[in-house]
């Protein structure tokens, strides 16, 4: 009777509006929600433009009827030119990189899952939460509309790449197409986009150490959120230095500052300060900005990656019905790579003009940050080592996580030494490099997370069919793609050049580049049919039950989808840890974390913890 | 599923390995000393790349095939790891990737530790959007003034040479860089507008060209002949247009090139591209 009292005062029903329940939510799991259609939608606009970027790259000079009539200005007549073509780099990545990679695998899987898996009702800021989704929301808007806004009559969005390097950025319409008002935008996107982030990490780290339920120590905790946590202090202190840059940046552009810009330039037939348009400048650092860009850019890899790597873990080990080899080798590789991850950012600047002795420095430091990537690649075999593995699709997406973070980190052993990085630079090495570890990986891990949790969000299981399919030819597909990229970088052909077709020592490279474009279509055509899978499942898929998947974590003991305030107003007790499959002895295979200790494990003390051994 | 899933992983692999190689895709020939020794530690080092690689993706596919779930109902195997095995594969991957960073700062050190040799041949680079600009110093072996306040494009001053500078007399400016083959040449590196980089694949290493800054790189060329220059750090709208030509040449065929006034240097630069071929890839 007095339970029930309990419960009853304790329960928070949701709102009742509409627009309080589903748009301007507080609920953490709306929000969530919400930043994976973010995602969802972006990650098609990315998609597209790399379709457009290798056919202009493959059949340079046709003409795409099509083109012509969506844009007339960067495709006059329906042929791709230069400036549209390094638009659609600039615009890829910077949409890949952030409004796909940082939103999904922390915003959106982080935020419906970190607060439910360590017991608690909600994030700690609510409201905060509902602001960081909303202010990236308007950062995406943002992005979008630097396409359509170019200064001139044609549309053409900015030119910089996902880097935006000073003085090129800096410099204004006088630099040529791409630096005009999209460049602007491009900035404010990004400062906009910052400050989400900021929110969000704040959020993450105050929830994660606050909120746990009650028996959920840190060691209990799946490694899933040690990743999360891990990620948002990474975003808590590398945004902050983004924003800052950006802002310097756009000071440079509108106010006539000289952060990145030195003295005595001479642009387009224009000496500096000898001209209204072209104002003074002196004393500017183009290096600085790489400095400030990168001591963002190098966490925000791990930032991508380290949710994907959190899922891949969970997702092992539930399916390989197996504990996770080396859990507490995998807490400090989380905490390893995270550290170490703000010590390397000059390995992207090697050949920048920065002093040499720092590039060596950078060296040993970026390769040391192999040895924990190793770590995890050597915990994930020591999971599947004796496992009795269920082939589902996440399982399958996570392993084939393990197998392109093997493919896309290794190379890092190349690029990561100062010698040889000269000739990689800035090639289709590097390309395929970061492609694979931090693109195609991670987005393994989100899929491998989609597949594994979408059950629970909806309550309907997502159909095995179609998400096999979807992994076959996805998996096929990026290691064709990727792949032959690294010879093209060996060969030496450099990324962000709009043809080959000046050079003669490209020309042999023609047969791989028409091939890798043939690729890339198939899969991004077969992306579709997770697109389908996804909206048709909630519809129709299968009806999922409170634990479809047998698991052993705190989301798994309560509805699907979780009520508003995620436990009906009984707070979980956990007693174990997070991976408790296969316990001799045991009635089942797997052990939630909720179950009660026995009376023989409060005696023996075994295995009741998931460390100890 | 889990044998399939185990030679598709196998299939890629061995796919991936055997691009690489089959040389058929591969640096073009070195033609520096430096360039030589570059592709001794990348050959080391993706030796290491590719048995890890494969080691990895083997074992992967060998968990697979192996541990996929039986009818019988029998668990898996109960353990939480083993702090040995954690300790070993920590060390042993420390050893192995420091080891090859400390090995790959040999090359680097010998391009830029030491400064380059006395008597080296100097050029000036100076990039500008979507054009080298290549500033010799003439007979006398001094390069004449320059002041970015004197650059005019329109009127062919690149590099903004001043004319009244006597060092500047027999000063010569060209789109292509033209150098002595077994002499050390020094590459003085400066851009005009945004940030260019110097990329002759055949060289093995690039350089970035930053405003504001003079950076110096050296080299020494054992193999004349024509190779491609390109920039390979983004620069604007035609930056894949950026294009020109180093030209290694005979010492004494270089020599007299350096000596002709500047009418003769433009029409024998001319001939001497159209005399040497690329190489053939």
């Amino acid at each position: 009777m007095s339970v029930e009292t309990h419960e009853a005062v304790h329960r928070h029903e949701p709102p009742t509006s509409f627009i309080r329940k589903y748009i301007f939510s507080l609920d953490h799991k709306v929000i969530g929600i919400q930043y994976i259609l973010l995602a969802l939608v972006a990650v098609i606009v990315g998609m597209a433009m790399s379709v457009l970027m290798r056919m202009n790259l493959s059949w340079p000079g046709t003409n795409w009827p099509i083109l012509a009539t969506l844009f007339p200005g960067g495709a006059p007549g329906g042929v791709i030119n230069p400036e549209f073509y390094l638009s659609l780099v600039t615009m890829h990545g910077t949409i890949m990189v952030f409004f796909v990679l940082t939103t999904a695998p922390q915003g959106g899987f982080g935020n419906y899952f970190l607060p439910i898996q360590i017991g608690a009702e909600d994030m700690a800021f609510p409201v905060l939460n509902m602001l960081s989704f909303w202010v990236t929301l308007v950062g995406f808007i943002v992005i979008l509309s630097a396409i359509f806004f170019s200064g001139s009559a044609s549309t053409i969005g900015p030119i910089g790449g996902w880097t935006g390097y000073a003085p090129l950025s800096a410099l204004g319409q006088i630099a040529g197409p791409g630096q005009g008002m999209g460049m602007n935008l491009w900035i404010i996107s990004i400062a906009i986009f910052c400050v989400g982030s900021l929110l969000g990490a704040l959020n993450f780290i105050t929830t994660l150490l606050n909120m746990r339920t009650r028996g959920m120590s840190l060691m209990r905790m799946p490694l899933t959120c040690w990743a999360w946590f891990t990620t948002a202090v990474l975003a808590l202190l590398s945004f902050p230095v983004l924003l800052g840059g950006g802002i310097l940046l756009l000071l440079d552009r509108l106010a006539g500052t000289s952060f990145f810009i030195p003295g005595g330039l001479y642009v387009s037939g224009i000496l500096s300060g000898t001209n209204p348009s072209f104002p003074v400048h002196t004393g500017g650092s183009p290096i600085l900005w790489q400095h400030l860009f990168w001591f963002f850019g190098h966490p925000e890899v791990y930032i991508a990656i380290l949710p994907g790597m959190g899922a891949t873990s969970h997702i092992l080990s539930t399916f390989a019905r197996k504990p996770v080899f080396g859990y507490r080798a995998m807490v400090f590789a989380i905490f390893a790579i995270g550290l170490l991850g703000f010590f390397v950012w000059g390995h992207h600047m090697f050949i920048s003009g920065m002093s040499p002795y720092s590039a060596m420095t950078f060296s040993i430091l970026t390769l040391s940050i192999g040895v924990p990537s190793a770590v995890k690649t050597f915990n994930w075999l020591g999971t599947l080592w004796g496992a009795r593995i269920r082939f589902t699709t996440p399982m399958l997406f996570a392993i084939g996580f393990v197998s392109l973070f093997v493919a896309g980190g290794i190379t890092g052993l190349v690029l990561g030494q100062t010698s040889l990085d000269l000739p990689m630079h800035d090639t289709y090495f590097v390309l395929a490099h970061f492609h694979l570890v931090m693109g195609v990986a991670s987005i393994f891990g989100m899929f491998a997370a989609t597949y594994f949790w979408f059950p629970k969000m909806f309550g309907r299981m997502m159909s095995e069919s179609l998400g096999k399919i979807h992994f076959w030819i996805t998996f096929v597909g990026v290691y064709c793609i990727f792949v032959p990229m690294h010879v093209m970088g060996l060969v030496g052909m450099p990324r962000r050049y709009a043809q080959f077709t000046e050079y003669t020592f490209l020309t042999r490279l023609h047969p791989l580049v028409v091939f890798v474009s043939v690729v890339a279509i198939i899969t991004v055509l077969t992306q579709f049919l997770f697109y389908f899978n996804l909206i048709w499942s909630i519809f129709k898929g299968k009806k999922a039950g409170a634990n479809p998947w047998d698991a052993t974590t705190l989301e798994w003991t309560t509805a699907s989808p979780p009520p508003h305030d995620n436990f009906a107003g009984v707070l979980p007790v956990v007693y174990r840890g997070p991976y408790e499959f296969a316990v001799p002895g045991a009635p089942n295979d797997f052990v939630m974390q909720t179950e009660p200790e026995t009376e023989t494990e409060r005696v023996g003390g075994n295995g009741h913890n998931g460390h100890r051994h | 599923m889990g044998r399939a899933l185990a030679v598709i992983i196998w299939i890629l692999t061995l796919g991936s390995v055997s691009l690489f190689f089959v040389k058929q895709w591969w640096f073009p020939t070195a033609i520096t000393s430096h360039a030589a020794a570059l592709d001794r530690q990348f050959l080391i080092t993706i030796i290491v790349v590719g048995i890890s690689f494969t080691a990895a993706q083997v074992g992967l596919g060998y968990m697979v095939w192996k541990y996929r779930e039986r009818p019988a109902n029998d668990r898996a195997v109960y353990t939480h790891g083993s702090n040995r095995l954690e300790v070993i594969w920590t060390i042993v991957t420390a050893i192995i990737f420091i080891g090859l960073a400390v090995m790959g700062q040999s090359v680097w050190a010998s391009l830029h530790f030491n400064k380059a040799p006395a008597g080296s041949f100097q050029v000036e680079v100076v990039a500008q959007q979507f054009q080298w600009n290549f500033h010799y110093a003439g007979k006398d072996g001094v390069f004449g003034r320059t002041d970015p306040s004197l650059i005019d494009d329109s009127a062919l001053n690149f590099i903004g040479l001043d004319e009244t500078d006597p060092n500047a007399k027999d000063d010569e400016t060209h789109s292509v860089i033209a150098i002595p083959v077994g002499r050390p040449v020094e590459l003085i590196l400066r851009s005009k507008d945004v940030i260019h980089n110097f990329w002759v694949p055949q060289l093995r290493f690039k350089q970035d060209l930053v405003p504001g800054m003079a950076i110096r790189v050296h080299f020494t060329a054992n193999q004349t002949g024509k190779y491609e220059l390109a920039c390979a750090e983004l620069c604007g709208q035609l930056h894949f247009k950026m294009k020109s030509y180093m030209l290694v040449l005979p010492e004494a065929e270089h020599q007299a090139l350096m000596s002709l006034p500047q009418e003769q240097f433009q029409s024998r630069m001319t001939e001497l591209l159209a005399k040497y071929p690329l190489p053939t890839y």
